[in-house]
């Protein structure tokens, strides 16, 4: 049986979305699935919203998904989980960093960060499938808040909806990183709050 | 053979190493950069690789090496193509020996750039083949054909691919180093009748152009990049019209997303929109009634089929942009190309998602990072010129983003380099307005020095700021004469900046550190009182080269979260919370801009590089 699986990682310029998206396709292909992804690179990469599309799996022909056709959105950050919410499919999972990030704009004349929106809003669209993952409590017990990445990434091959197991993103880890990171990386993968 | 998960720009790069390129060089620009990167990365030592001053000093040395028998590439973003026409209309008529690939990456959206400008209109303009890949794997592949091509008519061609395809990334078949070709070139031979462009030469080579297009649409409808996907099922519209899609580049994705394999429409894909293979078209165009042109940027392929349609009398119903079916501006999505195609067939729109009572979200736009001297430069000027009639001319990198609050500092921005004269037009018309001109060391360099001369020559009053971050750092810090490296990992003498200016004639000249901001402010002030071209060379590097590892930090009990610090600074480390502010410190460099700024001492702990 041919898996595919859409899958959005989404966050602001500077976070490590795209390493993340490298480590998902570098698991896949690992197990013999083709994968294809379209970056957020240039521009906005200096601290603006950022999307990563990866698509896992045969016969795929555009590296942008629908909207609504999305398996899993991997958010860095809620208001971004949200910016990219029209893309889930619905029952579709959502594994979002509970940290938001305040942008310039919130403090300087543009709208106002209404958090308590943002995550009500969340929990009420995506219900059963949200899984929050305390991005301060990770980095306070992880001793690192570089590796909110992999943290997310374990918890959304926990979740099911990633198709990939934490073995497989281990390796895909051990193949991309430093060995000096590993270590750190393994705790970041298994990290369950 | 070997699979390889690649960028389409690392796809091309590879693709023309595995075709024997001797020589690339370009000049960085989004979404054009990874292509020669990657080149310089992967290449074999014999490869000859360069970031050049400027797009047209990097297709002169391109054409250089090709009129030797080299092989060669050179790459740019398609507004670079606007700096490098000039030898590009010229070479045209020349021509080249070995294989020459114009690499242009279009920008549909646009997503980095100023214009939503064609490469596939310049093709036709110039009168030069080109070639539009619909993924990575098929532009690792074409950009080989393209050499090849080149090669055979003795022509630049162009390659030009769109964000989505530069930018996506795929698993991808690639050869090995070993099977890569080897390109010996001859050497340049002397033959004035052929390498000197004169009218008489120009008049007789204008001629052979257009029979030779002629011939290649001929034979652009024989590659089997340009195909015709017959119809299956029954391909009428909902009313019984007979049609067909014609798209090109990721679009074709896009369309392939949205059909029925079962039962879909004929289908023509373009891959080498210039010149049209326009007996393809024919037999595409048979026995339908209305095609829709799924494109982006400009209606090409759209006008390409109306003309062919009058040429051979079909009575053909061409739709597109033209014809409002298709968005003129802006980047195409699978959604809005699925919208357009069942609009086409008389069909119901997709279903819109049902309005939801969603948040107000913040708005989140590039900024300049926290602790970038750029933030200092601006703000130093700011506050020296406070009250005084003022325009700022920014340009283009990263220092364009200080026109954001709550900076605000740049006035006008209109393409590399256009700051300095835009300036001294504003001061010819207004004498009484301090003009000020923010340009960036590696904009300086591409086409700053011109303009400087220009305003120097012709007599205006004006300040140039030179923000010198030591690197190119919007595009993702690529060296320039400035910065004493070259891509070929040479040590070499860095040019200065300074000297230039002084050399140009200009008697103030004033390098200050802009994090310094006293001193800094106290310089701005002095220096815009002199009279004449001016300048101030704000001198501090890129902190996300530099990594500067201390931090501030604020003293709580010293803060009154008066906010002074981001209201002036706009930081994106600086943070307020529970009435007062606190510093990010995964973001903070410690630059002490925000330190000098409170006016009550409560911020500390930074060092300035």
């Amino acid at each position: 049986m041919s898996i595919k699986t859409n899958i959005i990682l989404c966050g602001v310029g500077g976070q490590g979305t795209i390493l993340a998206s490298k480590l998902i396709a570098k698991a896949a292909m690992s197990r013999g699935i083709p994968v294809k992804t379209a970056e957020t690179i240039g521009m906005a990469q200096r601290g603006g919203s950022v999307f990563s599309h990866v698509r896992v799996g045969e016969d795929i022909a555009s590296p942008l998904m629908a909207r609504g056709t999305a398996d899993l959105i991997i958010a860095f950050e809620p208001a971004e989980a949200v910016r990219q919410l029209a893309f889930l499919k619905p029952g579709g999972r959502v594994v979002v960093s509970a940290r938001p990030v305040v942008p310039v704009s919130a403090m300087t004349g543009g709208p106002a960060y209404d958090y308590e929106g943002v995550m009500s809003y969340l929990r009420k669209q995506v219900g059963e499938g949200l899984v929050v993952v305390d991005a301060d409590q990770a980095a306070a017990d992880l001793g690192s808040a570089k590796c909110l990445n992999v943290v997310l990434l374990g918890a959304a091959a926990r979740s099911g909806a990633l198709g990939l197991t934490e073995a497989d993103l281990l390796d895909a880890i051990h193949e991309r990183l430093p060995e000096k990171l590993w270590a750190l990386n393994e705790r970041a993968l298994a990290y369950v709050g | 053979m070997h699979t390889e998960f690649l960028m389409g720009n690392e796809a091309i790069a590879l693709g023309a190493l595995a075709a024997g390129v001797n020589v690339v060089s370009g000049y960085p620009g989004t979404p054009s950069t990874e292509v020669l990167e990657t080149v310089a990365r992967r290449k074999t030592d014999d490869v000859y690789v360069e970031w050049s001053i400027n797009e047209k000093a990097a297709m002169e040395v391109a054409a250089g090496a090709a009129y030797s028998g080299a092989r060669a590439m050179v790459t740019m973003k398609q507004v670079g193509l606007n700096v490098a026409s000039d030898p590009l209309m010229s070479l045209e008529y020349i021509g080249v020996k070995g294989g020459l690939v114009v690499m242009v990456a279009d920008d549909p959206g646009p997503i980095s750039s100023q214009t939503e400008q064609d490469t596939r209109t310049f093709a036709q303009f110039s009168k030069l083949p080109i070639f539009d890949p619909s993924s990575v794997q098929e532009a690792y592949e074409m950009v080989q054909e393209a050499f090849e091509l080149s090669e055979r008519l003795g022509t630049p061609v162009f390659f030009r691919a769109t964000t989505r395809v530069d930018h996506g990334y795929e698993s991808t078949l690639v050869k090995d180093t070993s099977e890569w070709l080897r390109n010996c070139p001859e050497g340049f031979v002397k033959d004035p009748g052929r390498w000197v462009i004169f009218p008489r030469l120009s008049v007789v080579n204008h001629a052979k152009i257009e029979s030779r297009n002629a011939e290649l649409s001929d034979e652009f409808s024989d590659y089997q990049r340009n195909f015709v996907v017959p119809e299956a099922g029954d391909c009428r519209a909902a009313d019984g019209r007979r049609v067909g899609v014609a798209t090109h580049g990721i679009n074709y994705a896009y369309v392939r997303e949205n059909l029925d394999e079962a039962n879909h429409v004929r289908l023509m894909r373009v891959a080498t929109p210039f010149p049209f293979p326009e007996r393809k078209a024919v037999e595409f165009l048979e026995s339908l009634d209305e095609v829709l042109c799924v494109e982006e940027l400009d209606p090409v392929i759209e006008r390409a089929l109306i003309s062919v349609c009058g040429k051979y009398h079909l009575d053909v119903r061409i739709r597109g942009k033209l014809t409002g079916d298709i968005a003129p501006s802006g980047e195409n999505s699978v959604e809005s190309v699925g919208a357009a195609m069942a609009a086409f067939m008389g069909e119901d729109a997709p279903e819109a998602p049902a309005p939801t009572d969603a948040p107000t979200l913040p708005v989140r736009p590039p900024v300049l990072c926290a602790g970038c001297p750029h933030r200092a430069s601006f703000y130093a000027v700011k506050c020296a010129m406070k009250g005084r009639k003022t325009i700022y001319c920014g340009d283009i990198g990263c220092y364009t983003l200080g026109n954001a609050a709550p900076l605000d500092m740049v006035d006008t921005c209109l393409c590399m380099g256009a700051g300095i004269n835009i300036a001294q037009g504003v001061f010819h018309v207004e004498p009484d307005t301090a003009c000020f001109a923010f340009v960036g060391d590696s904009t300086f360099f591409a086409s700053g020095i011109t303009g400087t001369i220009n305003a120097f020559y012709n007599q205006a009053n004006m300040t140039l700021v030179v923000l010198d971050n030591s690197t190119t750092a919007m595009t993702g810090h690529q060296p320039h004469p400035g910065t004493g490296r070259t891509m070929m990992g040479q040590v070499v003498e860095k040019v200065s900046i300074e000297a230039i200016l002084r050399a140009i004639g200009l008697t103030c000249v004033e390098t200050v550190d802009p994090l310094d901001h006293k001193l800094a402010v106290e310089t701005v002030r002095r220096v815009a009182d002199e009279p004449g071209v001016k300048a101030i060379i704000f001198k501090s590097p890129c902190v996300v080269l530099a990594k500067p590892q201390a931090r501030s930090v604020v003293d709580p009990d010293k803060c009154v979260g008066c906010q002074r610090c981001v209201k002036q600074l706009g930081c994106p480390g600086l943070v307020p919370r529970d009435g007062k502010v606190v510093i990010d410190d995964s973001l903070c460099t410690g630059c002490t801009l925000c330190e000098q700024v409170c006016p009550f001492g409560a911020i500390s702990g930074g060092e300035r590089l």
